[in-house]
């Protein structure tokens, strides 16, 4: 029985990482539509809230730094893995303290995971570019980092209203 | 998932997140001054420095043999064309504000508005 569970989570988060690195695929065949670069729906957050909410903290984190690093590893450089790795981190390990106090939904904390994601790519950028003067970006991207985790948020509860992957193993 | 979809904590949290936001976005444009010059760097070393009123068009030798092209018209710079494969610092758009600046991350480089305005240059030249 025991045995049977394990093959079964294995199975989810085989399932799960494989959604999150399509959805990081897509996400990046689509072009700048934006004047500002770093704005992006943030598709693959939906795994990430999915996998917080109806699995746990630990498997949230595993997902999502898979992902990271294979979508680096097929279709990115160095620079790309580092931006990524540094937000991904950043924004899951927010979520996961925010989601313990237990007083926001699912909304909230994808909302706060969406800035982390964007604070966090920015001091790369400061890091690799050796300028300190992007805080015009951190405006916008907190803004937009907002919306983005609110509308991931909201997908992400609702998926995890109707669907309970804990049932499943 | 038994729990309520929208709490009100998620309210206060996202209002305080958007009105951030648009402090830091005040704060930048109210603080930002029309800059003089727009210096170019590659791989963090200052290449040249090009005043804004002249209009001109510079060609910018990036890292591992990248290209940019920067455009300086009118008293605003972009960028017209890039050999990075996402183009983003196209993207960007016209700077003119002291403080701003277009990055291109795949060449490393980096576009920035410096200097003083001619107000101020006004203004030295009567205290004189």
């Amino acid at each position: 029985m025991n045995e049977m569970k394990k093959t079964r989570k294995l199975a989810i988060y085989g399932v799960l990482t494989a959604l999150a690195i399509i959805f990081g695929y897509i996400e990046l065949q689509l072009p700048a539509f934006f004047a500002v670069p770093g704005i992006k729906p943030g598709l693959t957050n939906i795994v990430v809230v999915v996998a917080l909410y109806s699995l746990d903290n630990k498997s949230a984190l595993f997902i999502n730094f898979v992902r990271i690093a294979i979508v680096s590893m097929l279709f990115g450089t160095v620079i790309a893995f580092m931006f990524s790795a540094i937000g991904g981190l950043l924004s899951t390990t927010v979520m996961i303290l925010l989601k313990k106090t237990d007083k926001f939904s699912p909304i909230g904390v994808s909302a706060a995971g969406g800035i982390t994601h964007n604070i966090g790519q920015i001091i790369v950028a400061m890091f690799v570019t050796g300028t300190t003067n992007i805080l015009w970006y951190l405006g916008i991207l907190w803004l937009t980092g907002t919306i983005s985790g609110l509308l991931v948020g909201l997908i992400g509860g609702m998926i995890c209203k109707h669907i309970d992957l804990n049932k499943i193993i | 998932m038994d729990k309520k979809l929208f709490k009100k904590n998620d309210l206060i949290l996202i209002s305080v997140f958007i009105l951030i936001s648009a402090i830091i976005l005040i704060c930048v444009s109210l603080f930002s001054k029309k800059g003089a010059n727009v210096v170019i760097s590659v791989d963090g070393k200052e290449v040249v420095s090009l005043p804004l009123s002249e209009d001109t068009v510079y060609n910018i030798g990036g890292y591992h043999g990248g290209e940019n092209i920067l455009e300086i018209k009118d008293g605003k710079a972009h960028l017209t064309d890039a050999s990075c494969p996402d183009k983003l610092c196209v993207n960007m758009g016209y700077i003119s504000k002291k403080g701003q600046s277009i990055i291109c991350l795949p060449n490393k480089v980096v576009i920035e508005i410096k200097g003083d305005t001619e107000e101020k240059n006004n203004f030295d030249t009567i205290s004189e």
